[in-house]
């Protein structure tokens, strides 16, 4: 065979690389033409709009007030309700070390510690923290000593491209604290909410490992 | 996101008041936050219910009674949840990730919305989200969807871990509304799609989830949660199964088996269960007994590999909890 | 005093910096008075806007600017095409017709004051489509396969007659291989923040390819070059998504000029889909004939590739075939198939990823028809030479390091039958794959300036994307200039620097190292010059060949004093020496060798034969890859790579939506990358290879190489291990449980 007539059923997989029921040999260009209003199925019944017209929302105060304690310091903010935590600490407080990865929870590059547990400051609200305690990753070091975390992961080369680090040193904090670092797996096990794409893996958990042997 | 007036709330009984007239509840947050973002929820008036005292874990005799606010992570890690209900631990600590875990309560666990991508695109049909404009998933991309409990309108899978345990051990939440306290089975919260995918549970508006109590039994020691998924951690089930025997003298007294991510709800195995009880524990039974599991099984397009699936999981579940004894 | 700093594992010189929160990415590049911009995709996959309202829009809380074809400026879009763009078609003019021409296909942006005022219009605002069904799968009968225009690069070849030879054939394996699209995903979106002064345009953009920005964004907008500055000291990983200047940084910088303040703009991880490239789903056909004893008579490989309708991406997805076995006849063929997606883009390892895998995937299966161990296959067709391009190899060390790679992992310990190893319920399969890549290298230059404090300060337009630029550079100015890493301070991500080549291709150890140390030299000799000149100097007088440096200081010949130091000369000099250099590399030896890395990849996976799962419990990557600047940094980087391949073997797929053409997965909870719960036992070796020829350092470049081969050595372990042979990626639980 060649790969021009590579026209067959793609190998019975069933978690298809992309796909839908419709049958593919009726798929031909001009059954397509016909299916433009099966294409418009996907879209809200509604019809055009995909997006539906809901301006602004109903009238609310546009800013509250919060007091937050981060990294040491006493913070008082006036808040959009909508604003995550994240979005304070950066946009508002200008602490970019907290980073946004994907800002729905599923990646923990924006780990931070709230009242000393680590949470993912892309899905709780700002507004929702009056009084809470914040530590980023701004606040761990001593001045210019660094958190024995911090020190483990330049040693062990805990992160190559830097940018899940701070939510992996928050979390891996936190997972020596919560009394989780107590082997390879466990370490593992609990890091798990922290990906990291380049693949720096065995050095985050060896840098954990190694500061929970020193704390 | 849309705007929304915020409001924290200290008693119940303001909470209440709040959602009696469209208030909806947050706690975690880690659900309603996402689709908030996403626009699929657009609550006008945000009601913080953290500060209510009703975050308690604790045994009752030898119940295991949890706040509707306890996290997770507290939940799991609680020595009274491992010594009555291991089995709500090891589920609670297969779902989501650490962080997720310390901030989702026990009650917002339950009502987490689907996963259905669709659900989540406002440019796609959805019936759950838009009633009436139709179902993408049912002829789109699948293979995550449910093959038991679907409509011809919603085919979504409830995605709760912890959800699926409790509802093999038959726990019972409490809840408080505007007319009163009512008690009834964690099974009972949720709702099949049918032909009106947009109500997932039977609360009345304004309730309030305030514990949820897991009685203890003769079976709930002897019990696993088994989560079959492609990554090892921070990933929805494809299929899972929580389990729970009680054996004496080479016999199944009683058993109890309740299945994820195959249903549009947790879903309770009583064929299987019966199919278990008076008889030897060992593969053969088990076998036997999983392939009650299909019935009324309607795979789509995408996901036929979860009837090959689930009874294979429901075995290799049986089989761990055999091993615990 | 310091030397041998080349070799040495060095902790990165920028770990502080990002250990601590300090390292700055595009999007951490606040600026005074900015505004937030949100893009609007096209909610439809192919057809053109018809209506889009923004009256209501504009009205809505914080909104300041609401951009569409309808009142976008027409820019000049000049002509700009660098190599590491498709050499046929024409980029995305992005807003400058109703044309939709894939899903998420920018539309529109809305400039608010904060960014919930950005997403809550972008989200409210009302577009309408005339809508047609896209084309979006290979295997859609609509889709039309055509051959590669463009000058040749991935052309067919032929050696010998290899569909006779392989009629022929005793022995054969003919398998199709069909492997997913992938997008990169790195951790880092995509992020700009635009400010113009005047006529002059700052971004701090997240790219691997700054000098290139700077011209595609000054042609695009028709400016001198010069006045676009591209800043980016870091960026949170890449894997190719980046090397290309996106639709997205011409947005910023056309809002930011239309209302007159810095935009920035950060794509949302489902954006990531869209406009910024992925790895193409490819079909691929491998046909191998041997004799009875294992000597391959035939390879016959036939890869298409997905690519857009106004772009011919092309990659080089046959490449390695034509010289990773000793064969007479091989034929290759290469086609495209054009569909209404973006346009793809080159994805760690592009081009060897995905045609190894088929490749290798191939020679297993050969090895079980021979009943020959998969090693001992290989070692019966090794090369002497590359018999595709008839010449030698610079250095090849396949074999070694399968030697090493074998001894490491234990491979006498598998015994050779599928399903015949077990760890108690478990069965456990044992599998090997080849990897390869090329030795590329670029034109790069670089500036040093030394101060009469004793530091050095190296200046290159090169990027950081993980590998560890900064810290292998710093290693090669100490060295070259024989003082401490302590006083050497590289900077780097600035277009103003001297240029570098893409960070991409593995490539940049071997040129930008190349650019620093001739910079170095070229800063030695003027030290040099102004000492012998010098009558204070203890060498004054000296002839320039009769002086020797040692260390950071320079000497006569001959001498056995401790010399002058080289800030004691830029000191008395009064100013500080400042020089700037070019790579140069042998062009004859480039022509006249083959210049490859080579790696051998061993896997062993455990699979759950009652539910399906695998996990890949152990792995050992031994690579024959030149000279190892940093073994610390270069083991993170090939356990990395190898971690990124088993994603490709094991999760990763972008699902598409044939009715429009929509990603379904655009979730970081649904595009599944390994967590680390997943990862077992990862080890890297590299092999001693002493490479004259590659360039001055003798570096060849992991980037690549660490993904290449680690899919098919775990495919292999799979089918090893249950006897089921997959060849399809990803590979999961039902391709075990219904087999």
């Amino acid at each position: 065979m060649s790969m021009s007539d590579h026209n067959d059923a793609p190998s019975g997989k069933t978690r298809p690389t992309s796909g839908t029921t419709a049958p593919r040999s009726t798929l031909s260009r001009r059954s397509i033409l016909q299916m433009a209003g099966g294409a418009a199925s996907l879209a809200a019944a509604a019809g055009v709009a995909a997006q539906p017209a809901l301006p602004g929302g109903p009238p609310v105060a546009s800013t509250m007030h919060v007091r937050m304690v981060v990294n040491g310091s006493a913070r008082q903010l006036e808040v959009d309700p909508r604003q995550s935590l994240l979005d304070v600490l950066r946009e508002t407080l200008d602490l970019t070390g907290t980073k946004k990865g994907c800002n729905q929870g599923a990646c923990g590059a924006c780990t931070v510690l709230l009242n000393g547990r680590r949470v993912t400051s892309c899905l709780t609200l700002a507004v929702m923290h009056d009084g809470a305690e914040i530590t980023t990753i701004e606040g761990l070091a001593q001045g210019d000593e660094l958190h024995p975390l911090q020190a483990a992961f330049i040693a062990h080369d805990g992160f190559q491209c830097g940018f899940c680090t701070p939510g992996q040193i928050m979390s891996g904090v936190a997972c020596i604290a919560e009394g989780h670092a107590t082997s390879p797996e466990q370490i593992q096990f609990w890091m798990s909410g922290n990906i990291c794409r380049c693949g720096a893996y065995p050095g985050i958990v060896a840098a954990v490992a190694d500061a929970a042997g020193r704390t | 996101m849309l705007s929304f007036n915020f409001e924290k709330v200290r008693t119940e009984q303001d909470a209440i008041r709040a959602a009696a007239v469209g208030g909806r509840y947050i706690a975690g947050g880690t659900t309603l936050i996402d689709l908030m973002r996403e626009e699929v929820e657009r609550p006008e008036h945000l009601v913080d219910i953290n500060a209510l005292p009703m975050a308690d874990i604790r045994a009752d005799g030898f119940d295991l009674v949890i706040g509707a606010l306890a996290r997770m992570s507290d939940v799991a890690a609680h020595p009274e949840t491992k010594r009555l209900e291991p089995l709500v631990a090891e589920a609670l600590i297969e779902g989501a990730s650490p962080q997720l875990r310390n901030m989702a309560s026990t009650g917002g666990n339950l009502l987490q919305r689907v996963r259905c991508p669709y659900f989540r695109m406002l440019d796609a049909a959805c019936n759950k989200r838009d009633p009436g404009s139709g179902c993408s998933a049912i002829n789109g991309l699948n293979a995550g969807h449910a093959i038991l409990g679907t409509s011809d309108h919603c085919v979504a899978t409830h995605p709760s871990d912890v959800a699926v345990a409790l509802v093999a051990l038959e726990a019972t939440m409490r809840v408080k509304g505007p007319d009163g306290e009512r008690t009834f089975p964690v099974e009972e919260l949720f709702r099949l799609p049918g032909n009106a995918p947009h109500l997932e549970h039977t609360l009345r508006p304004g309730e309030l989830i305030v514990e949820i109590r897991v009685p203890g039994g003769p079976y709930a020691r002897q019990a696993r949660y088994l989560k079959v998924r492609d990554r090892a951690s921070y990933e929805f089930a494809l299929v899972s199964a929580a389990v729970a025997l009680e054996t004496a003298g080479g016999t199944i007294w009683q058993a109890r088996v309740a299945v994820g991510g195959v249903g549009t709800r947790p879903w309770r195995m009583r064929a299987v269960e019966e199919a278990l009880r008076d008889k030897p524990p060992g593969r053969n039974v088990f076998e036997a007994a999983a392939q009650l599991a299909l019935e009324g099984a309607r795979p789509l397009s995408h996901n036929h590999y979860k009837v090959e699936l689930l009874p294979r999981t429901i075995v290799r579940a049986l089989e761990m909890a055999g091993d615990v004894a | 005093m310091t030397t041998n700093v080349i070799g040495i594992p060095l902790t990165r010189v920028d770990g502080r910096a990002k250990v601590t929160g300090a390292a700055r990415y595009a999007a951490d590049f606040n600026q005074h008075a900015q505004l937030h911009a949100v893009i609007v995709g096209a909610t439809t996959g192919l057809g053109r806007v018809t209506a889009l309202d923004e009256t209501s829009a504009r009205a809505m809380p914080g909104v300041v600017e609401v951009i569409s074809h309808l009142n976008a400026p027409r820019l000049p879009y000049g002509p700009h095409k660098s190599f590491i763009d498709p050499a046929v078609g024409e980029r995305l003019h992005v807003l400058q017709d109703d044309q939709v021409r894939f899903y998420g296909q920018p539309v529109a942006l809305v400039v608010a004051d904060t960014l919930d005022h950005a997403e809550r219009a972008a989200n409210a605002l009302r577009i309408s489509y005339a809508a047609e069904r896209p084309v979006v799968d290979t295997h859609d009968p609509a889709a039309q396969t055509v051959e590669p225009s463009g000058s040749g690069a991935h052309g067919d070849t032929l050696r010998g007659d290899a569909d006779r030879a392989l009629a022929e054939a005793p022995v054969k394996v003919d398998a199709t291989y069909d492997m997913a699209r992938e997008n990169h995903n790195p951790m880092e979106p995509h992020a700009v923040v635009a400010a113009w002064d005047g006529n002059r345009l700052t971004l701090w953009s997240k790219s691997q390819f700054v000098v290139n920005e700077q011209a595609e964004i000054a042609a695009i907008f028709g400016l001198p070059a010069q006045n676009v500055q591209v800043i980016c000291p870091f960026i949170g990983g890449a894997f190719g998504t980046s090397l290309r200047t996106w639709p997205h940084v011409t947005l910023a910088a056309m809002a930011a000029r239309q209302v007159g303040r810095p935009v920035k703009l950060v794509l949302t991880r489902k954006q990531m889909f869209f406009t910024t490239g992925h790895r193409p789903r490819t079909l691929q056909r491998v046909a191998i004939g041997a004799t009875r004893d294992g000597r391959i008579t035939s390879i016959v490989h036939e890869g298409n590739g997905e690519t857009s309708r106004y772009e011919q991406f092309t990659e080089a997805l046959l490449s390695a075939t034509s010289y990773m076995y000793s064969c007479p006849n091989v034929r290759t063929r290469y086609r495209l198939t054009p569909l209404d997606t973006g346009t793809p883009n080159h994805m760690r390892g592009p081009g060897e990823a995905s045609g190894i895998f088929a490749l290798e995937s191939a020679i297993d299966e050969l090895s079980y028809g021979l009943g020959l161990d998969p090693i001992e296959l290989r070692r019966r067709n090794e090369p002497t030479m590359d018999e595709g391009a008839d010449k030698p190899f610079s250095s090849r060390s396949l074999m070694q390091c399968y030697d090493a790679g074998a001894e490491r992992f234990g491979w006498a310990r598998r015994t050779p039958a599928p399903r015949s190893m077990r760890d108690g319920r478990l069965l456990v399969g044992m599998g090997v794959a080849s990897a390869t890549y090329p030795v590329f290298f670029g034109p790069a230059s670089a500036r040093v300036r030394l101060h009469a404090d004793g530091t050095a300060a190296v200046e290159v337009a090169a990027s950081d994307m993980g590998p560890g630029t900064y810290t292998s550079m710093t290693q090669v100015a100490a060295e070259t200039l024989g003082i401490p890493v302590e006083q050497v301070r590289v900077s780097i991500g600035h277009s103003d620097f001297p240029p570098a080549p893409p960070h991409g291709g593995s490539m940049t150890m071997a040129s930008v190292g190349s650019a620093v140390r001739a910079a170095c030299l070229a800063a030695r000799d003027e030290v040099t010059r102004r000492a012998v000149a010098d009558q204070r100097s203890p060498v004054f007088g000296a002839a320039l060949d009769g002086i020797e440096w040692i260390g950071g200081s320079l000497r006569r010949l001959g001498d056995s004093s401790p010399g002058q130091t080289y800030h004691d000369v830029v000191a008395s000099s009064g100013q500080p020496v400042e020089v700037h250099a070019s790579n140069q590399r042998d062009a004859d030896a480039a022509s006249r060798y083959s210049m490859h890395s080579f790696g051998a990849v061993f896997a062993e996976v455990a699979i759950d034969p009652d539910v399906g799962t695998i996990r890949v419990r152990r792995a050992v990557g031994t690579y024959g890859a030149g000279r190892i600047v940093n073994p610390r940094l270069a083991s993170s980087q090939c356990t990395g790579g190898m971690i990124g391949g088993i994603g490709m073997a094991l999760m990763e797929q972008t699902a598409l939506d044939t009715r429009d053409g929509r990603p379904v997965n655009a979730h970081m909870a649904d595009y599944l990358m390994p967590v680390n719960l997943d990862i077992g036992s990862l080890e890297a070796h590299f092999v001693d290879e002493d490479d004259p020829h590659v360039n001055v350092l003798g570096v060849k470049g992991l980037g690549e190489i660490a993904l290449v081969g680690m899919a098919p050595a775990v495919a292999n372990a799979i089918y090893h291990a249950t006897g089921i042979r997959v060849r399809d990626l990803p590979i999961r639980i039902e391709d075990i449980l219904t087999a």
